[in-house]
């Protein structure tokens, strides 16, 4: 199996820790990811305010850099929503409609292509876990609220079987951090408020460390948790599973 | 001419903090007890995709149904009248009153009329119009617009409506109780009824095969209007139209318990003929929905029943407040159906959103409101009703993505440019809107290529 790594253009740029814990997690898995040096981003910035057709170029690119792996494995749902979802501007040759198929997030590539339901450790911290949007509503990779009370996913089933870990329940389990791409600038007081309150929702609970798939969300929790000096640690999912200790 | 920008009402309506609290927990609220009732009806995702259907097969031949509705109307004795805009749907209105040389009409609760801006047109002819809907009537005297569809004064408080009521009804000084409130609005109202010549009615549902309108209320304030009234108005837009009676079951069962919580609104009435002696007309109106229904990509829109879920759910329009959209239906919803009628004047407001996807889950009809909001964004990109800065910005972007080389350059430069200048100046939020609520992110020695570049490569 040909995997690639495609580590989110923020990522690469603020959280290389996360970038590595993705390849470090992947290799432990039996995973040995290339990391194809000619990747950018997959355009969704430019793309949802509104310049689709700027964007194209970039879409090309990822689908050039990309189109030779079986998987292209992404620590983040937001990229590979927009790749599966808004890629279809694109002219539908064999290797887009293959990218499409094919980029994937970490955590579904986990649970559903290497059909690791478990992994061995122990985390012994209270977790609050931050569902993104595009992950759950988008990628299915969790129950919605607006659909069932169950409350269940991917990534929650991962976290579940640690050791010691202990899951924060939410008064409000799925809203949306209010981070939204350049909605966090252009909509700055709404966002700001939207984040306030999801943070205070996992403070009010007893979340010790939050994490999620996604870390465009954490960037902007956390940018809040920092603000407001709040006692939480903000991780990327793949750093608490790359970090495990059995 | 420009225009407030919805993030700018928004910003207003936030500086409040414990007000924009309650205004978010009252319509979580409402969010929660609709989730109560979706879980305790196993079949809610089958009724959502038989609604779908019925609503996306009836717009595929909304004229065949149209006429059928006119033809059946017209025997069940109704006069039924065309109206191209909302100029056209208040003329016809003022000259039914006229005709029956009346002054004083009772209207219940209809988003059309406000879309119209039918009171003041009628108040400006002397006509005295009262809305008979609690939280319209609050509303009309304050003089403001709806906040809600469903709930067109939940930005107000009871503290908020005993003011109003005291300068307006003569209740006391601080009165606060909902009960004792309620009764002087019952009180007031019941001599409006009593004294009412024309009744209006918005119309929720209007079945092709019997030719019936079906108004749905909880406080059986059209059927007292109705009953009262020698004369009904009923108006209604094109797209209310479902084929047959067999086909309300679906939507009843789905409105109440998407739009309250509720198994069913208090009163679903049928009104089919007027009674002996008296009259009723129907207005069909368009008012550029013909133009919405061409336009592949938006159609769907006019699935909408006016549930209001999409409403309570938004995480945005519950801390922005309906007035922020202004437009008449606010939300989610109203988001795509404003830029069809005015592009330039409502161009913020499918950027109102984080695409969460929320709205289009809760939608009883699966209107895919998300992504019409997306597709919005890029139509108003190519008018050019972006702002220029933003514009700019992003084409410079899109230029640097594209390109690996310039991408890592830019992004080792940024990162140092953050890692060395002042906090003052990287945190300085007049230029920096991240930094108002927000720490920026600790930038790294290395990015992520940086490193990978430095471990040792497994052969292959």
């Amino acid at each position: 199996m040909k995997v690639a790594l495609f580590v989110p253009c923020y990522v690469d740029q603020f959280y290389p820790q996360v970038g590595i814990a993705t390849y470090q997690l992947l290799g432990k898995l039996g995973v040995q990811a290339a990391f194809p040096a000619a990747q950018t981003c997959c355009g969704q910035p430019l793309a949802n305010s509104g310049c689709e057709r700027e964007a194209l170029p970039i879409y090309k690119h990822f689908v050039d850099t990309f189109q030779d792996y079986d998987y292209t494995v992404v620590p983040s749902g937001s990229c590979v929503y927009h790749v599966q979802k808004h890629f279809d501007k694109l002219e539908q040759t064999p290797a887009v409609q293959h990218v499409r198929a094919t980029t994937i997030d970490l955590i579904d590539f986990i649970t559903n292509i290497l059909e690791i339901k478990e992994l061995p450790g122990s985390y012994p911290h209270k977790v609050g876990l931050h569902l993104s949007c595009h992950g759950q509503r988008g990628l299915h990779q969790a129950n919605e609220s607006e659909m069932t009370p169950v409350r269940d996913g991917q990534l929650r089933r991962l976290l579940a079987g640690l050791g010691g870990i202990e899951l924060t329940e939410l008064d409000r389990n799925d809203e949306c951090c209010g981070f939204g791409g350049t909605f966090c600038v252009s909509e700055a007081a709404i966002s700001g408020r939207m984040g306030h309150d999801r943070v205070q929702d996992h403070v009010r609970n007893g979340t010790q460390v939050l994490t999620g798939g996604d870390m465009s969300c954490l960037m902007h929790l956390q940018g809040i948790v920092r603000r407001q000096k709040l006692p939480l640690q903000v991780l990327h999912a793949a750093e608490i599973l790359n970090g495990l200790t059995s | 001419m420009s225009y407030l920008t919805h993030a700018s009402r928004a910003e207003a309506f936030n500086l409040d903090h414990e007000r924009t609290s309650w205004h978010d927990e009252t319509l979580w609220f409402v969010r929660q007890k609709r989730d109560k009732a979706v879980y305790a009806v196993p079949e809610f995702q089958e009724l959502r995709n038989l609604a779908s259907a019925i609503k996306d097969h009836t717009l595929s031949r909304l004229d065949e149904y149209l006429a059928q509705f006119e033809a059946a109307a017209q025997t069940n004795g109704v006069r039924v009248h065309w109206a191209a805009d909302a100029a056209e749907h208040n003329a016809i209105v003022l000259d039914i009153i006229r005709a029956r040389g009346a002054t004083r009409v009772v209207k219940s609760k209809s988003m059309l009329t406000e879309e119209c801006h039918l009171n003041p047109y009628l108040i400006k002819e002397g006509i005295e119009v009262i809305d008979t809907d609690l939280g319209e009537r609050i509303i009309q005297m304050r003089d403001e617009p709806p906040s809600h569809i469903v709930l067109p004064a939940i930005h107000l408080k009871k503290e908020d409506v005993g003011a109003t009521f005291f300068k307006h009804l003569g209740t006391a000084e601080g009165l606060t109780d909902p009960q004792q409130l309620t009764e002087a609005a019952r009180q007031h109202l019941r001599a409006k009824f009593l004294a009412g010549e024309v009744a209006l009615t918005g119309v929720n549902f209007a079945i092709a095969e019997t030719g019936s309108v079906v108004v749905c209320t909880n406080e059986g304030n059209a059927d007292l209007g109705v009953s009262l009234a020698p004369v009904h108005v009923a108006s209604m837009g094109i797209e209310k139209l479902i084929p047959r009676l067999s086909d309300l079951g679906v939507f009843t069962r789905l409105l109440a318990r998407s739009a309250t919580g509720q198994p069913v609104t208090t009163y679903t009435s049928h009104y089919t003929k007027p009674m002996p002696g008296r009259e009723m007309h129907i207005i069909i109106v368009d008012n550029e929905r013909t133009q919405q229904l061409g336009r592949p990509d938006f159609r769907a829109s006019l699935k909408c029943i006016r549930c209001g879920a999409c409403m309570n759910t938004c995480p945005v329009y519950r801390r922005s407040g309906g007035h922020s959209y202004d437009f008449t239906v606010p939300g989610p919803i109203g988001s795509i159906l404003s830029p069809n009628i005015d592009l330039k004047k409502h161009s913020t407001l499918p950027f109102a959103s984080t695409l969460c996807g929320s709205c289009t889950d809760v939608c009883p009809v699966k209107i895919d409101i998300h992504v019409q909001l997306y597709k919005w964004r890029q139509i108003v990109s190519e008018a050019n009703h972006l702002p220029t800065a933003k514009k700019i910005g992003l084409k410079f972007m899109g230029r640097l993505l594209a390109s690996p080389t310039a991408f890592k350059l830019s992004g080792s430069f940024g990162r140092r440019a953050l890692r060395l200048l002042p906090y003052g100046l990287t945190h300085n939020q007049t230029v920096n809107a991240w930094a108002i609520a927000r720490e920026l992110p600790e930038p790294p020695q290395q990015s992520f290529r940086e490193w990978f570049a430095q471990q040792p490569q497994p052969a292959t």
